[in-house]
């Protein structure tokens, strides 16, 4: 063997190991997986970057501080997730699942299966029984809210000097109401020392200043950032203000427990402002509208003025006594014209009625006529069938004794006397043979001849 | 429209309300014309006061610093 090969095979049998990356990975990831305490944990860490690529896994990374811990989370489980929450930057978050190594990144990664806001866990807990005690208390009961000054004058602000939070609020006074005079009482608005300022802030603000009502203030933030309005000492000093409170902190979606102990909540630092003040538009179109009502009454009440002065004027003309005396001129003037005018009409209606007489009166004269003509008739008739000598047409003859005494019985005359018998047509003197009286039972006997007088002498027509 | 002393000095709530009220007499009762008359300009008043002050307006802005009220400084704050 030569000394070169002898030394060849020595250094391969004493050179120390080299690994593969791959045996590397996977006696790190043996590590991990043996430490069955990282392999089920709840991590908590504000999150930051957040994004969800159309794979739709989601990745974020929860942070403290100057550590990162990067995390992912399946498809499946982010579906499942969001239905109650999904993580977003700058929130404190709570994530369950277990560390292992991302091989192909070469890094550890945390592979979360559940995700919470942090007011789940023990914060939110206290966050809860807090609120409940304070509740029991009073401190959030409707009958404690005040209203709000229509007008404010002073508005006082707490919240800090530097923030976004008041510059929306000045900004909206001044668009909306610059009316008012803003008192700022700056103060920590987060932190450890944040609710002792606010208390501070607001007792301060209540002593010094004395606003007619005053806006607690400050911008969004993650959970932790709204920490300092959740503290029992701000909730009970918000509370205690003597000028109402008005509460505009984070976002819509938050809800801190000076909320609750506020006399009124307004989702933002801009809606508190807007809560607090009239807007300057609706104030002018108010007066415009009150210029518009004095206007119109005023107007109304002299046109009532002037019509009841010249009312007045009438009634006192008519009562004057020179007046009186034209009046009475005038109607007797009237009266004068009225008078043949009423005459002329009385005669006009008399001749109406004589017309109307005249017209009337042959009617009734032709009428009564008529009447009499025919009464006339009859009568002539009845005086014609009663004439003496009209029986003597019907073959009768009148007899009369010779001193013209009409004779009606036989016993009248005497046998050899003359007697006259008048005839229809001339007459005849007759003289009597023989008389028979009739028998003085009952009138002209039936069956016993009629004394024809005449019948011997005459004899018919 | 010359305002009286007393109206110059009023904030705009307590002109704005005796306004009201101003209109919310003269609406509902009959005063005497005289008294109507005088109500009236008042109400005139109050009203150019009241325009005046929403016009010309400028948010005034200050602090409590320890017990006192100061002018805003918001570079200090």
């Amino acid at each position: 063997m030569s000394d070169d090969l002898l030394r060849s095979l020595l250094d391969d049998f004493f050179q120390p190991p080299v690994w593969t990356v791959r045996e590397v990975t996977a006696y790190i990831q043996d590590l991990l997986r043996e430490a069955t305490d990282l392999q089920d944990v709840w991590v908590r860490g504000e999150v930051t970057a957040v994004s969800q690529p159309r794979s739709g896994h989601l990745y974020f990374t929860l942070k403290e501080g100057d550590a990162v811990l990067r995390c992912v989370m399946w498809r499946p489980r982010v579906q499942r997730q969001a239905r109650r929450f999904l993580p977003q930057t700058g929130q404190v978050i709570e994530a369950h699942g277990y560390v292992d190594v991302y091989p192909g990144g070469g890094t550890y990664q945390f592979y979360a299966d559940v995700l919470r806001p942090v007011g789940e866990g023990a914060e939110y807990a206290a966050f809860l029984r807090l609120k409940a005690r304070l509740e029991a208390e009073g401190l959030f009961a409707a009958e404690r809210k005040r209203p709000l000054p229509p007008y404010p004058r002073r508005i006082g602000v707490v919240t800090s000097a530097t923030g976004a939070a008041l510059r929306d609020i000045l900004n909206t006074l001044r668009r909306r109401y610059p009316l008012a005079e803003v008192v700022v009482a700056p103060s920590l608005v987060q932190g450890a020392d944040a609710p002792q300022a606010l208390v501070a802030a607001l007792e301060r603000l209540n002593r010094v200043a004395r606003p007619d009502v005053i806006i607690v203030a400050r911008g969004g933030g993650s959970a932790e950032d709204l920490a300092a309005f959740n503290a029992e000492a701000v909730v009970r000093a918000v509370a205690a203000s003597d000028a109402p409170v008005v509460t505009g902190v984070g976002h819509e979606t938050d809800f801190t427990l000076v909320d609750f102990a506020a006399d009124r909540r307004a989702a933002t630092p801009t809606a508190a402002a807007e809560l607090v003040t009239p807007h300057r538009d609706d104030l002018q179109r108010h007066l415009r509208s009150l210029a518009a009502r004095l206007q119109r009454r005023m107007e109304h009440r002299l046109v009532d003025a002037g019509l009841r002065v010249a009312r007045a004027e009438q009634a006192l003309a008519r009562h004057a006594p020179l007046a009186r005396l034209a009046a009475y001129r005038q109607r007797l003037n009237a009266a004068r014209r009225a008078l043949p005018r009423a005459l002329s009409q009385r005669l006009r209606w008399a001749q109406a009625r004589l017309a109307a007489w005249h017209t009337r009166l042959p009617q009734a004269v032709l009428q009564g006529l008529r009447w009499r003509r025919t009464r006339l008739q009859h009568l002539a008739t009845r005086l014609h069938a009663a004439h003496p000598l009209a029986p003597l047409q019907r073959g009768y003859a009148l007899l009369t004794d010779e001193q013209g005494r009409i004779v009606r019985a036989a016993r009248q005359v005497q046998p050899g006397q003359r007697i006259h018998a008048r005839l229809a047509q001339g007459q005849l003197t007759a003289r009597v043979e023989t008389v028979a009286d009739d028998p003085p039972a009952g009138p002209g006997g039936a069956g016993s001849p009629a004394p024809t007088p005449s019948a011997p002498e005459g004899g018919s027509p | 429209m010359t305002v009286p002393d007393d109206i110059a000095q009023m904030g705009f709530e307590q002109a704005l309300a005796e306004l009201e009220a101003i209109v919310q007499a003269l609406e509902s009762d009959e005063q005497p014309l005289e008294e109507a008359l005088r109500l009236f300009a008042r109400g005139q008043a109050l009203l150019a006061h009241c325009t005046r002050l929403l016009e010309e307006a400028e948010l005034q802005v200050r602090q409590v610093v320890g017990d006192e009220v100061l002018p805003w400084q918001p570079d200090e704050g």
